[in-house]
């Protein structure tokens, strides 16, 4: 398979770095880079895209300290080792890329999350997507049912799809990469998305005949949307004009689910113009839900509280509506989940409680 | 008392009379027969332990008194009745002439040292006669005795002893004399008796251990009753110097004492009496004692009265008398203290022997003592429960009663988490991976009881105890320290030696250019000169001792090192090495290594030979010369060395203060 322009491009940055490496040792210096901080600490609202991004404080990763001379070793050799891997048209999987590093020696990955966060360093240093370097999470994205045609990538090339003729109740199984080479999106007459937390009330929309009566697209998010499921909703959102829903738990876990779908995520901070889509709205369950409908609730942990009071100093979640939403849960102690709806029936997530707030919303 | 007497009372028509009757007076072998327990024989394994104790007690003074190097056998064999056990205790000593031999082992309160002070294991004489007693009554066999005295024409002596309870007199049978072929001179004892073997803290393989531990000098051999044979080897041939005896010091002293001093004295006067048979007392203190007393110097001893001893006493405390002589006293010594813990606890893999603390001698109440202590860390030491406490009072191990002792008290006072260990609230025994020994020498140990199993408590020896765990302590903090620190320079190493080549040689291959010369990058990460010790076992008692000093700096480097070195242990090794300058009366050496490039290194080796050899911890090496922040693996020579270090030359340098720039966004990673 032919390179493409994006993979040079990532080729000629990798290498960039290692020159840069390279000259340093070679005027007799202590190697260093200069990252931005990847923490809440540095995160900014990006007014010409409407997402949040990294800000402008660095963090210096020098030779001087162990973390940092590995750190430094591992890039040189990931670097190397994605190099070979666009020039043989291979790709791998993050896991694969720690156990690869086994034989690495010195740069030898300790854990998976220190390889995962390389790979991120390396989008940031070199400007390119993982996915240019041929990188692929474990999982798949997430699945989506709704009428939606697309045409995607397949061993017998690109072939076209509908969401609900051609797949089965589980929906439409979304690619690693959801970028235009290997998902096409064809065209839809669906008025809105709606991005579902578990796969349970997932799965009880579609037993429902939610899409097809108020034709909506569905998105399973699977916990912490994947960068692909976040990519094709965002894709939705700019190219068909969408509007998009959230729709979680009631709980401190579930409003940074959304936040990463609307804002961004402070871990892919620098790539927050492909992947959010600022103009996403939150369904619930919100705090306010949990009185009005009566729902059934959990006692928040400690760990809860310690996360509600985390997103008080999260810039991401300084408006209004936010911080009564977190202080009222904060309150009240209690928490609830998406399905506790099903206190009043099977149908009555479908009948009442969505067609009410979307009603509210003006998206029916 | 004839027995006709008491019939007589018995004949008597008063209630007295027949009081009488009943009355009889108890010798004292048959109140301690009554009363085993004040002398440590009350349950069936201590009085195992408890013999074999005055057994190697005696055998060790014995051969320290004749200047034999102790060689002790112990045998501890179970017969078929599972309580009953035959114990053979065999020594190199001097022997016991033939006539003394049932007097010895056979009548309590029999023995040389009751009335003269110096330090020794044994006080009372009561212990190894109340052992053949136990022995005797609790299974109706009599102990067996071996002795030969040195000479070639010396027979050897053999008798089977028995005490008689009411009389407190030996009964001998089976005295023989027999030739006994390559035995020089010695004493063997043979007892059964009933006890029960343990194993554990309080066993008499502990006690026999922790007995080779201070006593480096001897060699202690032990059979368990399983078969297994265990041999703790001497560590040295050096004898502890012989405890002098010396003459009661006035203070402390109870009127009893006194009131049976006058009756045996040899002087005819109250002022020659206090002169010659105290000490510290001259004629004008005896003249001012007597003043105070109001008794008249001239007097007969033998004439005093109750009150007059009574005045004598109050007077002592009157007048300021000298300290009492403290060189009747004969600690172990820091060195020696070392060896013995390094020569039986080396199973254990320590990572570091603290520095042992001998504290000057001090006297409470007439009597000197001197504390010291001694702390083993880390290695195989188990790290989860309190430390292990060896107590020692003149060199024999104290394995009962553990929380009333004085020592015990000390440790408990003090504040270890200011030395590395841990401690609930600053007080009590502390946890982890350590040893701590005390051993307290004194002509005479307060012990709490007879059984001589803990110290008691005086504020002036618990005081000098803290102090000396404190110094000891502040060793190991020292250590720990050391150790932290070295660990921040291997993580330089590592990035120096492996991953800063490591990327040199990537990005090379990688884009095809040539490895870049590393010693600046080196020197701009390290920028430190480091002293490496490396030691090597090359046989018994050989040590090679290596330095390695590397310039990872910009400039050139010309400094001094300085260790303190087991002096009888060096050879020629040490002086024709170019480095060497000198070595002073004490064994403190001084190198110079002149002028060292940057980026170069360049190795001081020597050997080290003897006994002493394993007591230098290559750790202890101490520069001058150059600025101390600049170094690694060696401290600055400290100012009481008194040496003379080479002064910094150099022109001041701008010295980078130590960054540690840490990254901590990981937490706001992690959650999403």
């Amino acid at each position: 398979m032919a390179k493409n322009e994006r993979q040079q491009k990532a080729m000629d940055n990798l290498i960039s770095i290692v020159r840069n490496i390279y000259d340093q040792l070679d005027a007799g210096n202590v190697p260093f880079m200069e990252l931005p901080l990847r923490s809440k600490k540095n995160i900014e609202f990006n007014a010409q895209h409407n997402v949040w991004t990294y800000g402008d404080l660095q963090t210096a990763r020098t030779s001087k300290t162990v973390q940092g001379a590995q750190m430094m070793l591992r890039t040189v050799y990931t670097a190397d080792f994605i190099n070979d891997m666009i020039q043989g048209s291979k790709s791998s999987t993050l896991r694969e890329l720690y156990y690869i590093s086994e034989g690495w020696e010195h740069a030898k990955f300790g854990t998976q999350d220190e390889s995962n966060l390389l790979a991120e360093d390396l989008e940031i240093i070199s400007k390119c997507m993982r996915e240019d370097f041929k990188l692929r999470p474990e999982e798949s994205g997430a699945h989506v049912y709704g009428n939606l045609d697309i045409s995607t990538m397949t061993k017998k090339g690109m072939k076209a799809f509908n969401c609900i003729d051609d797949v089965a109740e589980t929906g439409f199984a979304v690619p690693y990469n959801a970028e235009k080479e290997s998902l096409e999106i064809v065209g839809t007459d669906a008025k809105f998305i709606m991005a579902i937390e578990t796969g349970g009330m997932f799965a009880r929309l579609i037993e429902n005949g939610f899409p097809e009566r108020y034709n909506a697209i569905l998105v399973h998010l699977g916990g912490q949307p994947a960068r692909s499921t976040r990519r094709l909703i965002k894709r939705l959102n700019e190219e068909k004009g969408l509007p998009v829903t959230v729709f979680t738990d009631g709980d401190p876990w579930s409003f940074r689910i959304f936040a990463s779908v609307a804002y961004g995520a402070i871990k892919t901070a620098h790539i927050s113009e492909y992947l959010a889509t600022p103009t996403a709205q939150f369904i619930g369950i919100t705090a306010s839900d949990i009185l009005n409908y009566s729902l059934p609730t959990d006692k928040l942990s400690d760990k809860d509280i310690g996360a509600l009071n985390a997103e008080l100093s999260d810039p991401r979640f300084k408006d209004e509506f936010w911080v009564n939403e977190i202080q009222a849960m904060l309150e009240m102690k209690k928490k609830s989940e998406q399905q506790a709806l099903a206190k009043y029936g099977l149908d009555y997530v479908t009948d009442t409680y969505l067609p009410e707030k979307l009603t509210d919303m003006g998206i029916l | 008392m004839r027995s006709e007497d008491i019939e007589d009372y018995a004949k008597g028509s008063t209630n007295a009379h027949k009081m009488a009757a009943k009355q009889q007076e108890i010798s004292v072998t048959e109140f301690f027969e009554k009363n085993k327990q004040i002398l440590g024989f009350d349950s069936r394994s201590k009085s195992l332990l408890m013999g074999i104790k005055e057994a190697v007690d005696n055998a060790l003074d014995a051969c320290e008194e004749a200047g034999f190097l102790p060689d002790i056998h112990v045998r501890v064999e179970r017969f078929q009745e599972d309580d009953e056990y035959r114990i053979t205790v065999e020594d190199n000593g001097p022997g016991i002439i033939h006539k003394m031999m049932p007097n010895v082992f056979g009548r309590l309160l029999y023995g040389s040292r009751f009335h003269a002070l110096r330090q020794s294991r044994g006080q009372q004489g009561i212990g190894i006669s109340a052992t053949v007693m136990y022995g005797n009554i609790t299974t109706g066999k009599p102990a067996h005795i071996e002795s030969k005295i040195e000479g070639n024409d010396e027979v050897a002596w053999k008798m089977d002893i028995t005490i008689d309870t009411k009389t407190n007199r030996p009964i001998v049978t089976n005295d023989t004399a027999f030739a006994h072929e390559g035995w020089e001179h010695g004493t063997k004892i043979e007892y059964t008796t009933k006890g029960r073997y343990i194993t554990g803290r309080q066993s008499i393989f502990e006690y026999l251990r922790n007995t080779a531990i201070v006593n480096p000098h001897a060699k202690v051999e032990f059979h368990d009753p399983e078969g297994k044979k265990y041999i703790f080897e001497r560590a040295t041939e050096q004898m502890p110097p012989k405890s002098k005896e010396v003459k009661p010091h006035p203070e402390g002293m109870e009127i009893g004492d006194l009131m049976k001093y006058v009756q045996n004295t040899q002087q005819k006067t109250v002022r020659a009496f206090l002169k010659s048979d105290f000490s510290r007392i001259t004629d004008r203190i005896a003249e001012e004692v007597l003043e105070k007393a109001g008794v008249n110097p001239s007097a007969k001893p033998s004439s005093l009265k109750r009150e007059d001893c009574k005045a004598i006493i109050g007077a002592i405390t009157q007048v300021k008398i000298m300290a009492p002589p403290t060189d009747c006293l004969s600690p172990i010594g820091d060195t020696l203290i070392k060896k013995g813990l390094m020569h039986i606890l080396d199973g254990m893999k320590p990572e570091y022997y603290a520095t042992p603390v001998t504290r000057p001698p001090k006297a409470v109440n007439g009597n000197p003592f001197v504390v010291e202590a001694g702390i083993v860390y880390g290695g195989e030491i188990p790290s989860d429960g309190q430390v292990t406490i060896l107590r020692f009072a003149n060199r024999v191990p104290l394995l009962y009663q553990q929380g009333a002792c004085t020592i015990t008290k000390a440790i408990s006072e003090v504040d270890w988490r200011r030395y590395g260990l841990e401690q609930r609230g600053g007080k009590g025994i502390p946890f982890g991976p350590a040893i701590i020994l005390v051993h307290v020498a004194s002509t005479k140990v307060p012990f709490t009881s007879e059984g001589k199993e803990a110290i008691a408590s005086f504020p002036e020896l618990q005081g000098e105890v803290e102090q000396a765990l404190r110094l000891c302590a502040r060793n190991l903090k020292s250590h720990l320290n050391k150790m932290e620190r070295k660990s921040k320079t291997h993580a330089k190493f590592e990035i120096v030696q492996e991953l800063i080549p490591a990327m040199a040689n990537k990005t090379s291959s990688m884009l095809g250019r040539p490895v870049p010369d590393l010693s600046g990058t080196i020197s701009k990460i390290m920028n430190v000169v480091w002293v490496e010790p490396g030691v090597k076992k090359g046989g018994k008692n050989v040590l090679t001792v290596n330095y390695t000093v590397y310039n990872y700096t910009t400039q050139e480097r010309t400094l001094r090192l300085h260790a303190h070195l087991p002096k009888e242990c060096v050879n020629l090794t040490l002086f024709t090495n170019p480095n060497f300058i000198d070595m002073n009366d004490e064994g403190k050496t001084t190198w110079e290594i002149k002028s060292l490039l940057p980026s170069s290194s360049t190795i001081i080796s020597f050997e080290l030979k003897g006994d002493m050899a394993d007591t230098f911890d290559a750790d202890d090496i101490y520069i001058s010369g150059i600025n101390p922040v600049l170094v690694m693996g060696a401290e600055a020579l400290p100012g009481d060395w008194g040496i003379k270090g080479l002064d910094i030359t150099e022109s001041d340098e701008s010295i980078a203060a130590y960054e540690e720039e840490e990254i901590e966004e990981a937490e706001d990673l992690g959650e999403e």
